[in-house]
């Protein structure tokens, strides 16, 4: 169980996608101007990358490690996601059309979103299929976090006298490696925390 | 079997697959586009002011397709060309728009107006107001700092001497400066026509606004005396027109000891 936990923690704080790993930086910056675009846009991530893991892990071990095609794991998983967003999308359309329209091109960039491919891919090449179910989610959690700490960063940004050069992404940019650095200061938490 | 082929096949069958998955997805959540919302959606504007009073353009020409509102003037934006095409569009009668602008209603500008304290905090109108109601020694008029002018999509609003101003030709009426502005200091007035109009919201006294600024209304009743249509109002020492009754005589603007209320005229004549 408490290896469970460890997966869980080492995936939100020390090891986290966005501001540890720097995957999925695009939505990152994109969609976290507000907080209900942020979380919605969370919540589809992390749902991708559950759906997308526990589809991705068995294809990978009974069908590509079977016949040693390995090699094919990248456009093999892309498939998959791309797949996958397509589907959510769909969904989202029919049932929640604020979310849709406020995530707009967003959504469907989750295909091309590196933290999914980068989450499922870390998974096959490390570890069991449960683990990498609590390691997918606890990726998603994780971009949730950076995502609604970063949308509060910008909200406060918003009311700020920034100099000139450094009006729009630039000044965003800077908060970002901020508050990654911030995130620097979990290290050594999980095994701290959990005596391993 | 031959490695080759057999990776073509497993991608081409998980494409397959994902592509009948999809395909039937589509199926069972399609959405029903609503195509007489669309045609409406395509003749608004645009702006996503909120002028409406719905959730944006969208909200509006999904609401009139439905049957929910009957207005077909409500956008303000688009002014009357778009309510005839909504009418065309949807069937419903077309009433009238009157024209109208936005006014910043102050005239307290930097010769006019007495500084009361020096504010080096962040230049939002929002902001400053909250400290002592803001630099000027009048805590009812335009802050100056521009609060109006992000907020206008038409860029018809400038700082000109320390107050705002908008250019009545570049105004589309959608009023999100109304509802941006801290002191509630613009209102729209018809577009037609020459009105009598109070550019001043002070409601202090009146020995208290003259120390505070020299185009201050202070309440001294020689307009509503003067005006022959019984246009004009007190309220709590700010005289007030209505725009109704007015006819643009100047009757009130030459009685007037400070010079606040104005005769204006928005459109240019021709």
């Amino acid at each position: 169980m408490t290896a469970y936990f460890a997966i869980l923690l080492t995936a939100i704080l020390t090891g986290n996608f966005v501001l540890c790993k720097f995957l999925g930086i695009c939505p990152f910056l994109g969609v976290s101007k507000k907080l209900n675009t942020a979380l919605g846009m969370s919540a589809a991530v992390v749902f991708v990358m559950a759906l997308a893991t526990a589809v991705t892990y068995p294809i990978n071990k009974y069908l590509l490690v079977k016949n040693d095609l390995e090699y094919l794991q990248t456009i093999v998983f892309i498939l998959v996601i791309a797949a996958l967003v397509q589907l959510v999308e769909i969904v989202l359309k029919k049932f929640m059309p604020p979310l849709y329209n406020a995530l707009g091109i967003y959504l469907p960039l989750i295909t091309t979103n590196c933290a999914v491919l980068g989450v499922v891919i870390l998974n096959v090449d490390e570890g069991y299929f449960a683990q990498s179910m609590f390691n997918s989610v606890g990726a998603g959690l994780g971009f949730m976090l950076a995502m609604v700490i970063f949308s509060g960063v910008r909200s406060r940004l918003e009311s700020c006298d920034v100099p000139k050069f450094l009006q729009g992404l630039p000044i965003v940019l800077i908060a970002a490696s901020i508050v990654s650095l911030s995130f620097m200061g979990f290290t050594g938490l999980v095994e701290g925390l959990l005596g391993l | 079997m031959n490695p080759i082929l057999l990776a073509v096949l497993i991608v081409s069958v998980i494409g397959i697959l994902a592509a009948v998955g999809l395909t039937v997805a589509s199926k069972v959540f399609a959405v029903p586009v609503d195509e007489k919302a669309e045609e409406i959606r395509a003749c608004l504007p645009g702006a996503n002011c909120g002028a409406c009073g719905f959730s944006g353009c969208d909200g509006y020409a999904a609401a009139l397709s439905k049957g929910e509102t009957k207005e077909t003037t409500l956008c303000a934006p688009g002014g009357q060309d778009v309510a005839q095409q909504i009418g065309e569009i949807t069937g419903l009668a077309v009433g009238n728009m009157t024209p109208v602008a936005a006014v910043v209603l102050c005239q307290g500008h930097n010769d006019n107006a007495v500084i009361k304290l020096e504010y080096q905090g962040v230049q939002s109108c929002r902001m400053a107001a909250q400290i002592f109601g803001g630099p000027k020694e009048c805590i009812y008029g335009c802050l100056g700092y521009g609060d109006c002018v992000a907020a206008c999509d038409y860029e018809a609003i400038h700082l000109c001497n320390g107050i705002a101003r908008v250019d009545p030709h570049l105004c589309r009426a959608c009023r999100k400066c109304v509802k941006t502005c801290p002191k509630g200091l613009i209102e729209m007035l018809p577009l037609e026509g020459t009105e009598a109009a109070v550019l001043c919201k002070n409601h202090d006294k009146g020995a208290v606004t003259r120390k505070e600024c020299k185009a201050g209304c202070i309440g001294c009743m020689k307009c509503v005396k003067a005006c022959p249509e019984e246009a004009i109002t007190i309220d709590r020492f700010c005289a007030h027109v209505d725009y109704e009754k007015c006819v643009g005589c100047g009757a009130c603007h030459e009685q007037c000891p400070v010079s606040a209320i104005n005769l204006i005229t928005l459109a240019k004549h021709a």
